[in-house]
């Protein structure tokens, strides 16, 4: 492949995973955060900046333990164990830079770092990484777009659930009721993309 | 065989590599050197080692913030105005500022971090509360869950408070309670005393401290508590006093009885005392006692569900109920000032129903125990 038909293969991947293959809404990864955390688009765009962040610097550093110390040795079975600790000891040192270096920086995204550190997209995409064979700079751009598509998905839900503080929601529905129905009505368009773009 | 020692030796040796990595992280970017705290424009000045709470840190240098959380910011009670150091209000910190704390600059204590130069106000009387080492010199059974501790005072050896006023107790870590915890427990012993403490503390399930009062504690052990703290006292005046407390609330009111009898306060006062069933009934023969002694004591027990077949005659339901009842019927009611202390549920209906009686709010003293 010449330089440019990589460069438009890492854009296929990352389109494909912000939109077609929506780590949320078409993989229903990382639900949990998903739920609680959305309910000011603030706290949202917060939260998906983190998630942007943290996941595109794991998944490469998953895809560095796994191209040299998993596969050399034939521990492949080993990933789960070793992707968890790596994002959980790269989410606390992060923190611990934040919080001393960028004070704003830290009330902004640091806040929100302890919050998804055992998020299972961010363990999802590494996985995926590893399934669809991808080299380092694929599996950067499948992680920025993954990360994008949460964020995308987690601050769309949080402007609906904005609205919908005035709305006139049936008793039994109210809370979790609700956004699992919306959930699901995004999913649906989500998947209406299905096909059109692929990064595998 | 040989792939088991591999995937051991692997999978150790990055753990251990990422421990070593965050330890020294920890280490190097978490330290931030000696830092400065000045409290009240230089009233007081001391250096320490940054990266710790602003709570954490006053308490190492015995100067003691009110906070019965432990610092989990849950309370609201350390709060502090800083002047210059601190950073813009944290997410954790909003719930419990409202629009003039903001321009003040007041900030919960436990939130914040020395990471620099700091400049605090606090209060001249908080620089006057001191820690006490006591020996624990009797604990009385009252109810199956409701025990009473007696301090003893060793270092120093008095102690000086307002009748109404509590005390912090330090539970230190023990089997099942990693570190060690502060709760606030209101003093109930004569104020005329004063080389010791007594306490009235209930059985709170899974509860930190009081787990380390019922179950470890034992008579001749060291405790250690710092204070006085509190605005729960009783007020100059000679308007007519209603007590109202539930549970342990009895403590701060029994001090207050106490000092009232010492000083021969003549004020009239009604003390209702609310209690879920009658085995949760304690301190009646005491309370009798105050009836004789002061001038116009009344003291009504209520007992929210008597168990079935007790010989119970006093007055049933809710104790804010019963209350409510009673103070209909007294034609100065709102002149009337009102000592209240007990859950906040009990709080908060009694403030409504005083409030319905006619007492303005500014004439509502309570402590909430939560």
């Amino acid at each position: 492949m010449t330089f440019g038909g990589h460069m438009i293969h890492l854009v296929v991947i990352l389109f494909a995973s912000v939109f077609t293959e929506n780590i949320l809404l078409a993989r229903f990864l990382g639900m949990c955060s998903f739920l609680s955390v959305s309910r000011q688009v603030k706290t949202a765009v917060g939260l998906g900046f983190a998630v942007v962040f943290v996941m595109t610097f794991t998944v490469a550093l998953d895809w560095l333990a796994f191209q040299y110390i998993l596969q050399p040795f034939h521990l492949e079975f080993f990933r789960f164990i070793l992707f968890i600790i790596i994002i959980a000891a790269f989410v606390q040192f992060v923190e611990m830079v934040i919080e001393r270096y960028s004070p704003a920086l830290y009330q902004t995204l640091g806040i929100f770092l302890p919050l998804i550190t055992v998020n299972c997209a961010i363990l999802g995409a590494s996985l995926f990484m590893v399934i669809r064979d991808y080299n380092l700079a694929e599996g950067i751009a499948f992680g920025l777009g993954s990360g994008i598509g949460w964020m995308l998905a987690i601050v769309a839900m949080a402007g609906i659930r904005e609205k919908l503080t005035t709305a006139r929601i049936p008793a039994g529905l109210q809370g979790p009721g609700i956004t699992l129905i919306i959930a699901g009505l995004m999913a649906l368009a989500f998947i209406g993309f299905t096909g059109v773009l692929s990064g595998r | 065989m040989g792939t088991i020692i591999i995937a051991i030796v692997i999978i150790s040796g990055v753990g251990a590599f990422l421990a070593t990595l965050l330890v020294f992280a920890e280490r190097v970017i978490t330290n931030y050197g000696d830092v400065e705290v000045d409290i009240n424009k230089g009233d007081k000045k001391f250096t320490v080692r940054g990266g710790g709470s602003l709570l954490e840190t006053l308490t190492n240098q015995k100067i003691f913030i009110p906070s019965a959380c432990g610092g989990r910011g849950t309370c609201g009670y350390c709060k502090v105005k800083v002047l210059e150091g601190a950073g813009t209000l944290l997410p954790t910190e909003e719930p419990y500022m409202d629009a003039q704390e903001r321009a003040e600059g007041i900030r919960l204590s436990c939130q914040i971090k020395v990471r620099n130069k700091i400049e605090i106000e606090i209060p001249g009387d908080l620089l006057t509360i001191r820690e006490y080492s006591c020996t624990c010199e009797k604990i009385i059974d009252y109810t199956y869950d409701m025990k009473q501790f007696n301090l003893k005072l060793v270092e120093p050896t008095s102690i000086t408070y307002t009748p109404g006023q509590y005390i912090q107790l330090l539970a230190p870590a023990y089997e099942g309670s990693p570190e060690e915890v502060y709760r606030a427990y209101s003093i109930s012993s004569d104020p005329a005393n004063k080389s010791g403490i007594e306490l009235i503390v209930r059985r709170v399930p899974d509860g930190i401290c009081t787990t380390y009062l019922f179950d470890h504690l034992k008579e001749d052990d060291t405790v250690r508590v710092n204070g006085p703290y509190g605005k729960f006292y009783l007020r100059d005046t000679n308007a007519p006093i209603i007590f109202i407390a539930g549970g342990s609330g009895i403590a701060p009111i029994k001090c207050i009885l106490h000092h009232m009898k010492n000083t021969t306060i003549k004020r009239k006062a009604v003390f209702f005392f609310g209690v879920r069933t009658t085995k949760d009934l304690f301190l009646v023969e005491e309370m009798k006692q105050f009836e004789k002694e002061l001038a116009d004591f009344t003291f009504i027990p209520v007992v929210s569900q008597p168990e079935e077949g007790s010989d119970w005659h006093g007055a049933t339901g809710r104790v804010t109920t019963v209350a409510e009842e009673f103070l209909k019927r007294m034609p100065t009611v709102s002149d009337c000032e009102g000592y209240l202390c007990g859950s906040p549920g009990m709080i908060d209906s009694a403030v409504k129903i005083l409030a319905d009686l006619g007492i303005p709010e500014d004439k509502h003293y309570y402590d909430k125990f939560s």
